[in-house]
């Protein structure tokens, strides 16, 4: 492998000292470094939860926070994956109920959140998940089935990081980030203008790797957008015991990068601002990070009780506040949706829960012998001594079976 | 050193095979010829420049290992060669630096990263566990790690508390994970390479007390045979050496051991004794083969290693070599260990360490009047 030389390019120096070009960022907006970095006083929104597009003057926005709505085909795409979301979301939650699936953290409620966070990125971008993202990995393009494999139980993961640009689904929180921040670095060495988009949530960021990424991102001037859901819960831990910030997104000031806040339940906001953090990105204005303020509609996963530390009426406050009701009236009231076009996209998310409900009711064979297969890239002596006692012991107990049926 | 990055082709990356056969060449020459006196610290830094010659995708970072070059000058002109690209410091988080090499290496580079001391590396210990050793499983082979996780180790140098731990059963004891630690010079060099070139993750246990141990080695030769090797597909991975024939008994050390096993084995010799040193030399995969057979041989064997005994690599090393070998074992297999204890301070370390004196009393032990 070559690292290119464009890297050496003043605005790509690595080692060079991050306020510069923040500042020429801040410059492009004219505004301060300070006001550049800070969050808007107000989250942008634009949306409102009865689908009506906020006047200019009530989104949040102000100097240097402006963020164009955007394009028709975009919104209408978003909506399209808002609704397979959502289904994919219900529809594994009941496939665990019926024993399909080990577990399935829903990321119900957050679909704006996930669609917004695979719609924002380019084919060379990267994006690394967490365990309840399966949504924005699957929107990302990786086949549903395989997504969802980790949570089927007959391997970690199902699905190629490299082909799809998308890291493992991650279960220790905000590990990672800093695997994001890896690859941004490989690939600004090389001169690609590779975006990576890190996702974690609101509990996550009291984790010690969450400042780590944030950091050396910051430091080594990479493009990695830290993307945080709040979604207000970290299992039965709401958020007041997590942080006293101001907000999540103000902590980006610490890092010497820009901050922001958005209505996480509101897909035209989320893609606006994430849309325009994606751009100034890959410019080479350094990491940034985005609050999504979004609410965890059910459970942790199925083995956990939320009753228990929470009211159903906050959850009924947030059910008003659905991002994908909200989007559909919205397009309603465009013109941009009416029932042909709502009826083709019901019958695409059915058929996505269809192939769900097919591909993880398969009673699926699995191998035993691979158990010693991929633990390095090639296996050791101890390794084989152990898959030969395995074989070894299966071939007694079909031997034995055998034995018994012919009786 | 300036902030800015510097302009020379090398710090551009741009290191064609022609520079980088040019640059080992112009190296080689200005070695002297023949076997020279030369530390252990000269051969890690020697292969770490090599490698990153042959390689572009090769990438050192860590704490002080840039301007500085290590705070044990392994990495002494790295920087200065290869530009700040490509030998770098970073802000100082062991998880930090453990975690964006993973991030590196999924994207097509092979970093060579430095964790400053032994104790410090223990905030890395989460991405070390569960995803370095992990990665490769979980995708079923198709993201590899390539990395190297260079952790100096061990005690003997008078180092205050956090400095001188024997942490290889952490990472020994973690399935995904290979761990190398060299005993002399030419290991240093040669094992280097070869953790470096493994497609899979290494933690290189570098003995810190050997790091100025000098043996006679002929840097080129060892470069010219790594070539060979590596072309061949042929490496000395999973391979145990015997450090030092004999027959009545085997010493079984590794890393930091190896010198103090060598020395009892000299002085056994003077009372008559014949001891065999196998110096382990890759604690994973490990070398049940040469360890093995040495035992069968002798009969008899102790295990020497500087670390706590109890839930340790030599009671792994004890318990398979009983396995394999209990019908030609003439008394139970002894071991020399640190004590159970947490690293002693200065003055007190020499009553902790395995001596020679400990290893012979242990030796004495082995039932030879039956």
């Amino acid at each position: 492998m070559t690292i290119s030389a464009n890297h050496t390019a003043p605005q790509q120096a690595s080692m060079a000292p991050t306020g510069n070009a923040l500042s020429e960022t801040a410059k492009k907006f004219g505004i301060s470094a300070e006001d550049y970095m800070l969050p808007a006083r107000h989250q942008i929104e634009m949306v409102d939860p009865d689908g009506r597009l906020k006047p200019e003057g009530e989104q949040g926005t102000e100097p240097g926070h402006e963020y164009p709505l955007p394009g028709d085909a975009e919104l209408l795409a978003a909506y399209e994956q808002l609704v397979v979301g959502r289904r994919v979301n219900d529809q594994n939650s009941a496939l665990v109920r019926q024993g399909r699936m080990a577990v399935y953290p829903s990321s119900h409620g957050q679909e704006a959140c996930q669609v917004a966070a695979a719609l924002c990125l380019s084919d060379g971008d990267w994006m690394f998940p967490t365990y309840r993202d399966a949504v924005a990995v699957m929107t990302r393009g990786v086949d549903p089935v395989q997504v969802m494999t980790i949570f089927r139980g007959d391997w970690h993961g199902g699905f190629d990081p490299l082909k799809h640009k998308v890291g493992i689904q991650c279960t220790p929180l905000t590990t990672q980030l800093l695997h994001a921040v890896g690859v941004a670095h490989a690939a600004k060495l090389r001169g690609e203008d590779t975006v990576v988009l890190a996702m974690c949530g609101d509990g996550a960021t009291s984790e010690g790797d969450f400042h780590e990424a944030l950091n050396f991102a910051a430091v080594f001037h990479l493009p990695v957008i830290f993307f945080v859901q709040n979604n207000k819960y970290a299992i039965s831990v709401p958020l007041a015991h997590q942080s006293v910030a101001p907000s999540l997104a103000h902590k980006a000031v610490g890092y010497g990068m820009a901050g922001e806040r958005v209505d996480g339940n509101d897909v035209v906001a989320l893609l606006a601002v994430l849309d325009r953090a994606v751009k100034l990105a890959r410019e080479g204005s350094g990491p940034l990070l985005i609050e999504a303020n979004t609410y965890r509609m059910q459970a942790h996963t199925n083995a956990d009780d939320d009753t228990r530390y929470r009211e159903n009426s906050e959850v009924a406050e947030w059910r008003a506040k659905d991002p994908v009701n909200r989007m559909r009236a919205y397009l309603t009231d465009r013109g941009l949706l009416d029932d042909a076009v709502e009826t083709r996209i019901v019958e695409h998310a059915e058929a996505v829960a269809t192939q769900l409900r097919e591909g993880l009711s398969e009673d699926v064979p699995v191998d035993p012998q691979e158990l010693f297969r991929h633990v390095f890239s090639a296996p050791t002596p101890q390794l084989k001594e152990q898959s030969a006692l395995l074989a070894d012991e299966l071939a007694r107990d079909a031997a034995s079976a055998s034995q018994e049926a012919g009786k | 050193m300036s902030p800015t990055i510097t302009t020379s082709s090398e710090a551009n990356g741009n290191v064609s095979a022609a520079t980088a056969r040019a640059a080992a060449s112009a190296a080689a020459s200005a070695e002297a010829t023949g076997p020279q006196p030369v530390t252990m610290a000269k051969a890690l830094n020697t292969a770490l420049a090599d490698a990153m010659h042959a390689d572009s995708s090769v990438l050192v970072f860590g704490e002080d290992v840039g301007t500085l070059g290590g705070v044990f000058r392994i990495t002494d002109g790295l920087t200065a060669t290869f530009g700040e690209q490509r030998c770098f410091d970073t802000p100082l988080a062991e998880s930090g630096i453990v975690g964006m090499a993973v991030g590196m290496a999924i994207n097509g580079m092979r970093p060579v990263i430095e964790m400053q001391f032994d104790a410090f590396a223990y905030p890395a210990f989460e991405q070390i566990i569960s995803h370095v050793a992990k990665m490769h499983n979980r995708t079923k082979g198709a993201v590899k790690l390539p990395m190297v996780i260079r952790v100096p180790y061990g005690g003997g140098i008078g180092g205050v508390e956090h400095h001188c731990d024997s942490s290889e059963a952490y990472y020994a004891h973690t399935a995904g994970l290979k761990v190398f630690t060299p005993a002399t010079v030419a290991d240093g060099y040669r094992m280097l390479r070869e953790a470096i070139d493994s497609d899979d993750p290494v933690v290189f246990m570098e003995p810190k007390k050997l790091y100025w141990s000098k043996d006679l080695v002929d840097l080129a030769e060892l470069r010219t045979a790594h070539s060979a090797a590596a072309q061949a597909g042929t490496s000395s991975e999973g391979r145990a050496a015997v450090a030092r024939p004999g027959t009545d008994a085997t010493l079984i050390a590794y890393g930091p051991s190896v010198p103090t096993a060598l020395a009892a084995a000299e002085a056994a010799a003077l009372e008559g004794r014949s001891l065999e040193v196998i110096d382990v030399r890759t604690i994973v995969p490990f070398d049940d083969e040469t360890v093995a057979a040495s035992v069968r041989k002798t009969g008899r064997a102790v295990v020497i290693a500087e670390a706590h005994g109890f839930a340790s690599v030599s009671s792994e090393i004890v318990a398979r070599v009983q396995e394999r070998c209990f019908h030609h074992l003439a008394a139970p297999i002894r071991r020399v260990t640190g004590f159970d204890i947490p690293y002693p301070a200065p003055k007190l370390e020499k009553y902790y360490l395995p001596g020679v004196d400990r290893i012979l009393d242990a030796v004495d032990d082995l039932q030879w009047e039956n």
